[in-house]
């Protein structure tokens, strides 16, 4: 019995494609659960030859034996695992399976007290002592590390977040590695960093990251905080904690000395909030919801600590008629179903030039009949589970609202697994600014499509928006791009692409999207005292 | 008969929008010299006239911030030439109003006048020095351009009332924002005729607007004010900071933190004030036949 | 898996007022069942779309610059994804016995002699002598003058005779001669003739004379199969590569096809990529289906299955067949014997395990 989710205009049984037991998705553990990945669209018969098989990808599963899975993780403090000082503990889970990976400590206001001391004496004795030149070398060795546990790192991070094994091999452990390794350059260069002759760390820094990229997030934190000369406590997201657990394990393969970086596991709500206001932290650095990026902005009104957040977005992909349409139905499609759509800059609204809407809406649902919805450890996956069951609630919720405010939904006809956290890939068409769903981040593989007819048409309900963190912009004409990109009130603006990142680029948000910037010259501001 | 000529006294009126309008509250309030002598009635400025002020201040700031470099750097360098023709008047402001001698009243209005030539100098610059070319792993070409932030809510410091106010105005302008200032309550003289200055310097109407009045009163309007993209509370008092912080969460405004205490504004500034009100945005273009 | 408009319904083949294009009746070796509603049902003849494309060059220039470019980061960008596709077990063993039926077994050289023609025929009609399950490939191709010999040495098999033509590989000839090259092909009983399109024509704006000599050598071919050569490598970019497909579809292409395999570079995954998508939306245009030959470059097994890979996940399914979708090469044959001995038997073979052509 697959779970199947209705869809307007599909015409076919929704019962084909559904899980076949033997064709098994691969021997490791979970095998069978997750079932199969087909990609969206039911199979057509055969072609060719009589009789001929279609073109069926075989299962491709990653390996998960490479990955040695605890029964139980402690907090990574002052350089060793501990036990949580009042032994509280939860439970993490695989979201394609629901199965429990590991129990993870949850950490309580002593833990936090006790890491965020370890850190502070860390800074004084230690760290921040120590000359560019050897603390660059430990970051070094701990971007080497990562690139050599590549495989290991990108199979536990589809296990924990979901995410299809293709991006965690191919983007996330890359981009982390990569991030090491820029910012260890600048370690013994701040001088020429433009920030004056000679620039201050703030101290200590007290980290806060969300669970759709928990690994990469991870380094964009620590790596310029610590490049600066800062020490860190990171608490990583409730739902992803492994992936910055062994991330702790790499930095103690480093040597990196004891309270340079603490790792705190365990709830917002408790350890989060102690972390923040803590007096011995000095710089507070947040990624997630804009909602909670306001909670923690008030809780530091007056304090005086340094702040930089990077929150949510709804970002614009603006096609123009004379955008090379292959190209740009690829960059809608990466923009709203990489990472299934839980990404802060994901393209969440197409706008598309009214004169060829049809066009693309038609080319974008063909492309979208060939993507694979499935187990995230198989090779061939595009689209995997969503992370946790609450976010699939908000995207359920926000998807049913788009439907009774009248906008028309389409997904390709989608057999999910049984278990687990899934949505399929869902287009709204018929969508406009007045509508929620084109005003609110639904953080999922839901694209709303508006159209416009002119430029300043687009720009104006691309910026009509409380946030700012990215737009796209798909046109052959280079100065079309250069004009859109300079008033399009966004931190980055992608031409003829989308969902491109790097070490030295500059990332952040406009508004309610937050400020400061991470990555480049500017990723060193927020860690200097400047 | 030779009677002492009776002075024509000037009225002192807010900036908003290019025009110098009084309070629509119809209020004023007493401004004394530091020995407590009548200088003057300035507008006591309401948060209906901070509201005005917004939208002036909005509605500037495409085209200023549209504006070539160049221009802007021409525009407050002219600011800079009409300081300079207006020494010995604001001299006299600063004295009256501070308590200074006459002597350390110019060189505070000297250092206020060099300070602007300064910051003029960095509006083609600016992007030289924030932005990049950045050297991605990839067939693109990507680069970082500094924007401005938008329309700044800025409280002017409560005790310099002439070189503390030019060091947190032209950081501001310079980089293509719009300003609605609160001057020090106690000694806005200054700022007021800086406003005089500002109106014959070819600078568009709405870029730079003041409000004269209580900081406790129209900061926290400032504060909680949802088309205000960033705050500078280096004049709020220390009191009033942590809800001012509070309410410019509303919109997750930037907020230049005051430093606790009046710094000594003598010395030579950073690009600091600058950068605080810039966006970086970064653009990815493909490189390709 | 490609569904909706892939299954299209022919809905005429031209317009009666082209003659010469009535031969542009592509076989549709597609789903007949899957008519269904998803399909578009407009489609537009061959003939219209050429009637539209105007008679002058400059309305012809219009038309081809009007058609969406292509940006060469993205399109390489996607290929790249979907070589990361992985194909195993199973799904291999399918991707390589599909290749091998998709194999034109290839010798132009200008020392070929009857000998060589003959042994290269051999090895088309049985890849694996020690294993009849292997399919034969799809055909052999041969300069014109070699078309008697390989006539002769694969009499009785289904694998078909390919001639080269019209002054292969750089096509610098009159057109005289060019057709006189077609004709003799055909005369000799070629049953596909591959051309080459005249670059130097394209590159200086004279795509009136592209189309047109396509048209005339579709004329010459009578019932042979024509396929026409882009040589994309000479073509610089691939808004040309896109522009140069329309040309040969309109005029009457049975396959549009890479590379002479002379010049390098010769077939590449985006190039590929780029012609699908000409081929996809021509289909959609018109309903008739063209088919693409890859040619030159590739040399191994997994190469192959990449192509594969992007026919399934651009096209779909109804290319996955030797009617619409031909590799042009000599030495991948026993990379994909090779491949599918490893899949069937668990272990790696040696090189001596495979017959030489």
């Amino acid at each position: 019995m697959t779970k199947s989710y209705p869809t307007q205009e599909s015409e076919h049984d929704l019962e084909t494609g559904s899980i076949k037991s033997d064709d098994a998705v691969g021997k490791g553990e979970g095998a069978g659960l997750i079932g199969q990945h087909e990609p969206c669209s039911p199979k057509l018969p055969a072609t060719g030859r009589a009789g001929q098989a279609v073109f069926e990808y075989a299962p491709a599963p990653e390996s998960r034996s490479i990955v040695h899975l605890q029964s139980s993780y402690g907090l990574f403090i002052d350089g060793a695992f501990v036990e949580p000082l009042d032994g509280k503990a939860y439970k993490t889970e695989n979201p394609a399976t629901e199965e429990l990976l590991a129990e993870i400590a949850a950490a309580g206001t002593a833990d936090v007290d006790l890491a965020v001391e370890a850190a502070g004496r860390a800074q004084k004795t230690v760290w921040g002592p120590m000359s560019g030149v050897e603390r660059a070398k430990y970051l070094f060795r701990i971007a080497r590390i990562i690139q050599e546990r590549s495989r290991e790192l990108a199979v536990l991070e589809s296990l924990d977040n979901g995410k299809p094994i293709r991006e965690s091999r191919d983007v996330d452990v890359p981009l982390a590695a990569a991030h090491f390794f820029y910012y260890a350059g600048w370690a013994d260069k701040l001088e020429y960093a433009g920030f004056g002759p000679d620039p201050q760390p703030l101290g200590v820094a007290g980290q806060v990251i969300p669970w759709n990229f928990p690994l990469m997030m991870a380094a964009w934190k620590l790596a310029p905080a610590l490049a600066a000369g800062n020490t860190c406590v990171l608490k990583p997201a409730t739902t992803t904690p492994l992936t910055a657990l062994l991330l702790a394990e790499i930095i103690q393969q480093a040597d990196l000395p004891p309270g340079v970086v603490n790792v705190l596991t365990g709830a917002g709500s408790v350890a989060g909030a102690a972390l923040v206001a803590h007096p011995g932290i000095d710089k507070v650095a947040f990624t997630g919801s804009t909602e909670i990026g306001k909670d923690l902005q008030r809780a530091l009104a007056g304090t005086g600590k340094h702040l930089t957040l990077e929150l949510g977005g709804k970002a614009a992909n603006i096609v123009f008629e004379d955008a090379p349409l292959d190209q740009a139905v690829e960059g809608i499609v990466n923009g709203i179903f990489f990472n299934q759509g839980e990404v802060c800059c994901a393209g969440s609204r197409l706008l598309v030039q009214e004169s060829i809407a049809e066009t693309v809406v038609e080319k974008l649902k063909r492309r979208l009949a060939t993507l694979r919805v499935g187990d995230p450890l198989d090779k061939n996956t595009d689209l995997g589970a969503i992370n946790n069951a609450a976010q699939l609630d908000k995207i359920r919720e926000l998807a049913a609202a788009g439907e009774a405010e009248g906008a028309v939904r389409w997904s390709p006809a989608c057999s999910l697994p049984e278990r687990g956290y899934w949505f399929p890939p869902t287009v709204f068409t018929g969508v406009s600014q007045a509508h929620r769903i084109a005003q609110e981040e639904i953080f999922g593989p839901v694209l709303s499509v508006l159209t416009f007819r002119t430029p300043e048409e687009a720009v104006a309900k691309a910026n009509n928006t409380v946030y700012g963190l990215s737009a796209g912009v798909w046109t052959e004409k280079g100065s079309r791009i250069l004009w859109m990109a300079g008033q399009l009130r966004a931190g980055v603006v992608w031409a003829n692409s989308f969902n491109r990142f790097d070490p030295s680029s500059p990332f952040g948000g406009y508004r309610e999207s937050g400020f400061g910037r991470e990555g480049g010259r500017p990723g060193l501001a927020a860690y200097l005292d400047v | 008969m030779s009677d002492e000529r009776v002075a024509v006294r000037k009225t002192y009126k807010l900036y908003i929008g290019g025009a110098f309008p009084r309070s629509e509250s119809g209020r004023s309030y007493v401004v004394e010299s530091f020995d407590g002598a009548f200088l003057a009635n300035a507008a006591l400025g309401s948060r209906k006239d901070v509201r005005d002020a917004v939208v002036a201040a909005r509605k500037a700031q495409p085209r200023w911030a549209g504006a070539t470099a160049y221009n802007r750097g021409q525009v407050l360098y002219r600011v800079a030439e009409m300081l300079d023709g207006r020494r010995s008047q604001f001299a006299e402001e600063v004295a009256s109003s501070e308590g200074t001698s006459r002597q350390e009243a110019e060189a505070s209005v000297d250092a206020a006048v060099d300070r602007w030539v300064w910051y003029a100098g960095w509006s083609d610059k600016v992007a030289q020095v924030a932005g990049s070319s950045n050297p991605v792993a990839g067939p693109f070409f990507n680069f970082s351009v500094p924007e401005p932030t938008g329309v700044v809510g800025v409280v002017a410091p409560q005790a310099s009332s002439l070189l503390g106010l030019v060091s947190v105005l032209a950081p501001v302008l310079v980089t293509g924002n719009t300003v609605v200032l609160l001057a020090s309550q106690e000694r806005p003289l200054p700022a007021i005729t800086l406003a005089e200055v500002l109106a014959t310097s070819d600078l568009p109407g709405g870029v730079v607007n003041l409000v004269t009045g209580r900081v406790d009163e129209l900061a926290p309007v400032l504060a909680a004010h949802r088309d205000v993209d960033a705050l500078d509370l280096a004049g709020a008092p220390a009191l009033l900071v942590a809800d001012l912080e509070r309410a410019a969460v509303t919109n997750v405004k930037r907020v230049l933190h005051p430093a606790g205490f009046e710094p000594d504004w003598t010395v030579a500034p950073t690009p600091r004030r600058m950068l605080a009100f810039l966006e970086t945005k970064t653009v990815w273009h493909p490189i390709g036949i | 898996m490609q569904s909706e408009a892939m299954t299209t319904v022919p809905s005429g083949s031209g317009a009666p007022d082209h003659p010469d294009l009535e031969q542009s009746s592509r076989p549709l070796t597609g789903t007949a069942g899957a008519g269904s509603s998803i399909v578009r049902a407009t489609k537009r003849p061959v003939g219209e779309i050429f009637a539209e494309m105007g008679r002058s060059e400059s309305d012809l220039r219009r038309f081809l610059l009007g058609l969406p470019g292509v940006d060469q980061v993205g399109a390489e960008a996607r290929a790249a994804s979907l070589a990361t596709r992985s194909i195993k077990t199973t799904a291999k063993l399918w991707a390589l016995e599909m290749a091998v039926s998709m194999v034109d077994l290839t010798t132009l050289e200008g020392a070929d002699t009857p000998g060589k023609v003959m042994s290269l025929c051999a090895k088309a009609r049985r890849p694996d002598p020690g294993d009849p399950s292997v399919p034969p490939v799809a055909a052999v191709c041969v300069y014109p003058d070699l078309v008697p010999v390989a006539k002769r040495a694969l009499a009785g098999s289904s694998v078909k005779v390919a001639s080269v033509a019209t002054a292969f590989p750089s096509g610098r000839a009159s057109l005289g001669v060019k057709l006189a090259d077609v004709r003799d092909a055909v005369v000799a009983g070629a049953d596909e003739v591959d051309m080459v399109i005249d670059r130097g024509a394209f590159l200086s704006g004279r795509y009136g004379l592209v189309l047109d000599e396509v048209r005339a050598v579709k004329q010459a071919c009578g019932q042979a199969h024509l396929k026409v050569i882009l040589e994309t490598g000479e073509l610089d970019t691939y808004d040309n590569v896109r522009r140069a497909s329309y040309l040969a579809m309109v005029g009457g292409a049975d396959f549009i096809k890479t590379s002479t395999g002379k010049v390098s570079p010769a077939a590449t995954l985006p190039v590929a990529l780029v012609m699908l998508e000409a081929v996809r939306d021509f289909a959609e245009l018109t309903g008739a289906l063209v088919g693409v030959k890859v040619a030159g470059g590739i040399r191994n097994a997994k190469d192959a299955i990449r192509y594969l890979v992007i026919v399934n996940e651009t096209v779909g399914e109804a290319w996955l067949d030797p009617s619409l979708f031909r590799f042009g090469a000599s030495s991948l044959l026993n990379d994909l014997l090779m491949q599918r001995s490893k899949q069937l038997s668990g272990s790696y073979a040696g090189t001596e395990d495979f017959s030489i052509a």
